[in-house]
């Protein structure tokens, strides 16, 4: 199953910095697991939201996330340069991520790297000419037993990715 | 993966079912919720349960092995608020052993987490999970609906007097959420800085009240401990070292994998049980406790028990558990180059010494690495480092500094050859046929 | 009281006390950078690291809290290695251009690496280049010198209470910078340059212009609010070349507001409105510039002459609020030796009815640092945070601290505070909504009140808002009510006088007046009011102005921009015989007015005396020689009193006339008391049609900040507009956005601004203004329509 919530919501304007009221319904259900004057504890989860509807995080979108939880924009675009996951410029349809630390590089994680950028021509930090693949060189996982390991749109890990099991998933992308 | 091998299983006994063994229904077969149920029951007594704990031995398994039961003795007994926390940011490079727990047995880590809120008297839990493991965080999060519906959290837990509830809050990409002050700052939803202490958490924790902050795998070990009672868990391992640990074997090996053993388990036998030498190489070097662990050569390690004692003996740390082991493909500088590459990314740039240094390190090792070393390099390295030491609010620095340190004792012949004949000493060959990823013959 | 020991030396200090401030209680320096005493804990720069007897790493001295026995070592071996470490770690990204820096000599990485540093770097990697950011006209910025102890993102959302700057991203590459390329609008924002400990953030307006170590240092006063900011004036070849705050706890602290800091830039105003240098008569319509002598004895004869034809009372003296208190003694004695009872210095204030019934003179009604003591506080018609930048900062501290701090206004300005409560209604109805909040206190206290509040009209005003604020107030242990510039401008400013006093009395706390100017408690000391001396004779300033007198007196105002109805006072001006202006400034409406022009010292160039709000005596002493052949105004009133034969002007010294003015040198002058008797509240009143709302925007409220460059750039100085609440545009079928025309005494045309902040029916338009003087009085009742 692809985990891609990116754009879920069809009908919603996406050259608006605005949130859709599906996104600040999830916001909200995320906010009600803090203390009440504790709003901002949610910030991480609203930007991912709103990272979600807008595939990346315009910063006017940021300022829509911190009016809602009654932040300062500037801390809000704080935290969104603080955690690499967050997109600060828009990125491909398909996001992936490689990881090439130690204990991955060791079982091929650096080669699984370059072997996504041989077959998509591009490099770490590009995005293809048709706008479909970014190509992100990652931190620890947290899945080094199953190294190779990739993620894709932040949210889909896919384990063991030999040469095989790339060309596959690159398919599987449309 | 799911269970491949283990001695005593505690933790992993739910594991053999794989993805189809973690719901609320099999936990409660395999006996879950039993102690919890005991405990209010009996209306147990908080400083029995910590009794218990401390009896129990069990060190924190996050990686700095603080005994458990101490650290929630700390937490002052008449604050109105007070929390408990999970940290589940498993980012430490080798190790992945708390997502496993949540994917196979997440109610151990929620009944744990409901046992300590008892304890120390806090109402409120929060279970932080690493961003990369959305799909874990999602499990846990319905893990956390089972147990809702099953009277297991909320208000008056079990018809008791007891009440608490527990959220999972989820990060985005930052190792330093892993240091608990961070973890609790990015609770609070800002950046991951971690705070000066003290105040420690047990007096100033999240929210700026009290908090008790374990690892996943601590808390997972609780009804364990209380079900099978404090001595008998201390007894699996060795004094001091009480338990079973998961250590994550990651690297050149043919069986990749989490291994729960007792503590003290010769090296020897963990590295036999994951399957030996990938291709029947030759074991050059372990990481024996996570990225930030100085390096042993194998010989020093071959002679090593996993417990707290004889891998700190040996000059390195047991941290979390994560075992990187490497064969005779490997470059040492390009090892370390990745790491130092790591700490640069990963540093919250708040302390100087820090923000200024891990880049340093890296530009130098990466220098190095390409064939641009100078013969000054190495001792400029090692005073770097003892410049970063020591002097940071977090230990990040001296994460950083460690593998630096670690890999130029123990190998220094290797990156001074490389300085001298700027190139690696391993055939870059023999290196990329070493990581199993292309066939043999494969361009 | 704990005992420690610090490089051997034993000393008490207070609990919870840091090892810097234990350190800097022993006269011991300490080298930081991230810490400052007014700011939260960062522990970040780690140059502060010591050593503690038994710790096995070195400690930061500004967060480790003092512990009884505790031994440290400032200059140990461990403590020296560790500084000298992270030294070397803050150089090797530095650009170490300080040739080429602003902060070159006053720098404190450069003074500490002095003392810490290598002679040579070990770093041979490249370094960073970090982009600048452009904060808007006062700061300047040279990231790439920035060592990130974040003491700027701390300052501005801690003490400026909004955080306009931040740390982004993380590791090596964090960068501070304003959200989405915003520049930087807090009206404190300058103290930004001096807590930067390097040269990344600099002064926009001094940049380039001089080097700190040749400038002069001068101690002076403010002469702009009424807080008296204690400032060292920094001048090379008699220039004022920058100003700083000098730190003082019991007024500003260590901070100045943008207006204090930047105005000086006036001082060196040189265009058609800027400095006037040279003493100028009119002669048959001709401007002439001529000798002193001579336009002194021009302007001698022309008050003699009008006195001598139409007495004394046809000449009228308006005197700037900003004046000194010499100035204004001189002026005022200048006046009644002339036979005119007339005159003021409250340009601003529309009602005089508490004049003659009055207990003393008006003042803030405490200490300023008392503010901070407060627990319960209710301002009353204040456009605090522009009005009174610094008090505005201690309150939103004291809200920090658990303080509740209530609003009673006819605007919802974010104040930046936490409020606790607020009421906000047009101007009209101020009165009756602080008898509202007088009459619900009485309630919550069982007392009966004055049998005319209770006839206000509940459906007037919001009434449970003013019950909020009288629930806040009653509980509380220390409170205080502060009257805002808006209520001393008000129409009823006697009646809001009245009610806060009762108000007051009711909660056994107290009340005051937050002064608007420099000389706000200096102009009744000095006895710059009708009445002063010959009992109720005389007319007050907008008395002089709606009845025109043959001639005036004006000492270094506009008056068509410091006045209460400024289109009147140009009118008056202009029909005036005689206009005799002191001023250090020029315009074209002075020369349309004026028949003599004397050319007089701004603040800077002569020596004088403010008595703040708080009623303290402030002087100073000339920071520069007078600008060409401007002349200290207090010794050109003593000629023109000389040439007048007005007795008792034989003065010698500036000093000479503030011992005659406050009979000595004490450090609070005597009688204040906010007290009013015979005064009965006014709560009939109330207007019909749109209300308009005037502030004084923080640049243009005085001469002097009106001509500083850099100021009139920032935010706070766009023009005016005509801002409105949705449901009035909408009433008035407008759009914001739309050119309308705005019609009082007189008609301006605005743009009309969307404002949510404002109730329903008031328009709000900024008085000071070219665009909008010409609407008369400051409170009034207008129409609006499209253009």
């Amino acid at each position: 199953m692809l985990i891609d919530e990116r754009g879920m919501n069809s009908e919603h304007d996406m050259l608006s910095p605005e949130l859709s009221s599906e996104a600040l319904a999830k916001i909200d259900l995320e906010v009600a697991k803090y203390p009440v004057d504790q709003k901002q504890s949610a910030v991480m989860a609203a930007l991912v939201i709103a990272q979600d509807e807008k595939g990346w995080l315009p910063k006017e979108t940021i300022a829509v996330v911190a009016g809602y939880l009654g932040m300062a924009p500037m801390a809000v675009y704080e935290v969104a340069s603080f955690y690499n996951m967050y997109d600060l410029q828009p990125v491909g349809k398909y996001k992936l991520t490689v990881c090439t630390n130690l204990p991955c590089a060791l079982s091929g994680g650096v080669h699984a790297a370059d072997y996504v950028k041989q077959k998509l021509g591009i490099d770490f930090n590009e995005t293809t000419p048709d706008g479909k693949f970014t190509l992100k060189e990652g931190e620890c996982m947290g899945a080094c037993g199953d190294a190779p390991v990739m993620l894709v749109n932040n949210k889909r890990m896919c384990s063991f990715m030999l040469p095989e099991q790339i060309d596959k998933l690159l398919a599987e992308c449309n | 993966m799911a269970l491949i091998d283990t001695i005593n299983p505690l933790l992993t006994t739910g594991w053999s079912k794989g993805d189809a063994g973690w719901s609320l229904k099999d936990y409660e077969a395999r006996g879950g919720y039993a102690q919890l149920k005991r405990i209010l029951a009996n209306k147990m007594s908080s400083d029995d349960i910590i009794a218990e704990v401390k009896k129990s031995g069990l060190r924190g398994r996050g990686g700095a092995g603080f005994p458990t039961g101490l650290k929630w003795s700390f937490m002052p007994k008449a604050a109105p608020e007070k929390y408990v926390v999970c940290n589940t940011d498993e980012g430490e490079p080798g190790t992945f052993k708390d997502r496993d727990l949540l994917r196979y047995d997440p109610h151990s880590v929620i009944e744990g987490m409901i046992i300590a809120g008892y304890a120390v008297g806090a109402a409120r839990g929060y279970n932080y999970i690493h961003g990369e493991i959305f799909e874990i965080y999602r499990r846990f999060e319905a893990a956390l609906d089972e147990a809702r519906a099953a009277g297991y959290l909320g208000q008056r837990i079990l018809g008791s007097d007891f009440s608490f509830d527990l959220f999972a809050h989820h990060g985005w990409g930052a190792y330093v959420c892993g240091e608990e002050t961070g973890l609790l700052e990015s609770i609070e939803g800002k950046k991951g800085q971690p705070r000066f202490k003290p105040p420690f958490p047990a007096n100033f924790g999240l929210y700026g009240k009290p908090t008790t902050i374990n690892n996943t795998e601590t808390f997972a070990a609780i009804p364990f401990i209380l079900g099978m009672g404090g001595d008998a868990y201390l007894n699996l391992g060795k004094p001091n070292n009480g338990g079973t640990k998961l250590f994550s074997v990651s690297g050149h090996v043919n069986r990749p994998g989490n291994y729960e053993v007792p503590m003290g388990t010769p090296f020897a036998k963990l590295l036999e049980m994951a399957g030996g030498m990938r291709g029947g190489r030759q074991l050059k070097a372990v990481i024996p406790g996570g990225s930030s662990a100085p390096v042993l050569p194998a010989e020093v390690m071959m002679e090593c028990t996993m417990d707290y004692e004889s891998i700190a003996k040996a000059g390195s740390m047991l941290g979390s558990g994560a075992v990187i082991v490497m064969d005779e493909t490997v470059c040492m500088v390009k090892a370390l180059e990745r790491l130092s590459y790591f700490y640069y990314e990963e540093s919250c740039g708040q302390c100087t010494p820090c923000r200024e240094g891990s880049g340093w390190l890296y530009r130098v090792v990466h220098r190095i690495e390409h064939g641009e070393g100078r013969a000054e390099d190495l001792d400029l390295l090692n005073r770097v480092t003892d410049n970063m030491m020591g002097k940071t609010i977090c230990a990040l620095a001296d994460a950083a500094a460690f593998p630096v340190r670690g890999f130029i004792k123990n190998f220094r012949s290797e990156f001074e050859y490389h300085i001298e004949h700027r190139k690696c000493l391993v055939d870059p060959e023999v290196q990329r046929m070493g990581s199993g990823f292309f066939k043999a013959g494969a361009a | 009281m704990v005992e420690i020991e610090i490089d051997g030396k034993t000393l008490q200090v207070a609990d919870g006390s840091t090892l810097i401030e234990a350190a800097h209680q022993l006269g011991a320096y300490i080298p930081h950078f991230c810490y400052h005493k007014k700011l939260s804990l960062a522990a970040n720069c780690r140059m502060c690291l010591v050593q503690i007897e038994k710790v096995p790493k070195p400690m930061p001295a500004c967060a480790t809290i003092v512990t009884n026995g505790m031994k440290v070592f400032t200059h140990s071996e461990m403590a020296i290695k560790a500084q000298r470490a992270v030294m070397e770690f803050l150089l090797i990204n530095h650009p170490l251009d300080c040739p080429i820096c602003d902060q070159g000599g006053e720098c404190r990485l450069q003074d500490l690496a002095v003392g810490y540093a290598e002679s040579a770097s070990k770093y041979g990697e490249e370094k960073r280049v970090v982009p600048d950011k452009n904060l808007g006209p006062l700061v300047s910025t040279d990231m790439s010198r920035c060592i990130n102890c974040a003491r700027c993102v701390r300052f501005t959302a801690e003490i400026a209470g909004m955080m306009e700057l931040g740390q982004s991203f993380r590791g090596e590459r964090v960068e501070i910078m304003p959200f989405n390329g915003k520049t930087v609008d807090s009206e404190l924002s300058g103290n930004l340059i001096d807590l930067c400990p390097v040269g990344a953030l600099t002064s926009k307006p001094f940049r380039f212009s001089a080097r700190s170590w040749e400038l002069s240092r001068r101690k002076s006063v403010s002469p702009h609010d009424g807080l008296g900011s204690n400032l060292i004036v920094q001048t090379r070849r008699d220039k004022v070349m920058r100003v700083l705050p000098l730190e003082n706890e019991d007024i500003n602290e260590c901070w100045l507001s943008d207006k204090e800091r930047f105005s000086y830039q006036g001082l060196n105003s040189q265009d058609d409105n800027g400095r006037l240098t040279k003493p100028m008569v009119k002669q048959g319509g001709e401007w002439k510039e001529v000798d002193w002598n001579v336009a002194l004895d021009y302007a001698a004869h022309a008050l003699r002459d009008v006195a001598k034809t139409h007495g004394g009372a046809a000449i009228g003296g308006l005197l700037s609020p900003h004046a000194t208190l010499e100035e204004m003694y001189l002026a005022q004695k200048l006046m009644r030796g002339l036979g005119s009872e007339n005159i003021d210095f409250r340009l601003r204030q529309s009602d005089f009815s508490a004049d003659g019934h009055r207990h003393g003179t008006p003042w803030l009604g405490m200490k300023i640092a008392d503010i901070g003591k407060l627990d319960r506080l209710l301002v009353v018609g204040s456009f605090l945070r522009k009005d009174h930048p610094l008090i505005a900062q201690r309150l939103r501290q004291s809200a920090k601290r658990g303080a509740q701090v209530c609003v009673l206004h006819s605007a919802d300005d974010d104040l930046l505070i936490n409020l606790e409560a607020r009421a906000i209604a047009v101007p009209s109805q101020l009165p009756a909504m602080l008898a509202q909040v007088v009459k619900a206190v009485a309630e919550l206290k069982g007392v009966a009140t004055d049998a005319a509040l209770t006839t206000v009209g509940a459906g007037l005003v919001d009434v449970n808002a003013a019950k909020k604020i009288a629930a806040s107030l009653v509980s509380g242990g220390n409170v205080a009510i502060l009257l805002g510039n808006f209520a001393q401008q008000h129409r009823q400013a006697a009646t809001l006088n009245a009610l806060a006093q009762q108000l007051a009395g009711l909660l056994g706390g107290r009340f005051g007046f937050l002064g608007e100017a420099a000389n706000s408690v200096g102009g009744y000391v000095a006895k710059a009011v009708p009445g002063a001396v010959n009992g109720n004779a005389g007319l007050n300033a907008v008395a002089m102005l709606k009845d025109p007198r043959q001639a005036y007196v004006v000492l270094g105002a506009e008056p068509e921009l410091d006045c209460a109805d400024g289109a009147q006072a140009l009118a008056a001006l202009g029909k005036a015989a005689a206009v005799v202006v002191l001023s250090p400034f020029k315009s074209q409406a002075m020369l349309d007015y004026a028949a003599v022009l004397l050319p007089v010292s701004p603040f800077s160039e002569t020596s004088g005396t403010f008595v703040n709000t708080e009623g303290r005596v402030q002087s100073f002493h000339a920071a520069t020689k007078p600008l060409g052949e401007t002349r200290p105004a207090w010794k050109v009133l003593r000629v023109l009193g000389n040439l007048l034969d007005v007795a008792g002007f034989e003065f010698n010294t500036s000093e000479d006339v503030r011992a005659e003015a406050l009979g000595g040198m004490p450090e609070f002058v005597s009688g204040l008391d906010n007290g009013v008797a015979g005064v009965a509240p006014n709560l009939t009143a109330s207007a019909n049609g749109l209300e308009r709302v005037a502030d004084v925007p923080i640049h243009f409220a005085d001469p002097l900040v009106r001509r500083a460059p850099a100021l009139q750039q920032t935010r706070d100085s766009a023009a005016p507009t005509a801002r409105m609440n949705a449901a009035t545009l909408a009433k008035l079928g407008l759009v914001a956005g739309e050119r309308v025309k705005v019609g009082a005494g007189g008609t301006a045309i605005l743009t009309a601004e969307l404002d949510a902040g404002l109730p329903d029916g008031a328009v709000r338009i900024a008085a000071a203004h070219a665009d909008t003087f010409a609407l008369g009085a400051m409170s009034t009742v207008l129409t609006v329509e499209k253009v």
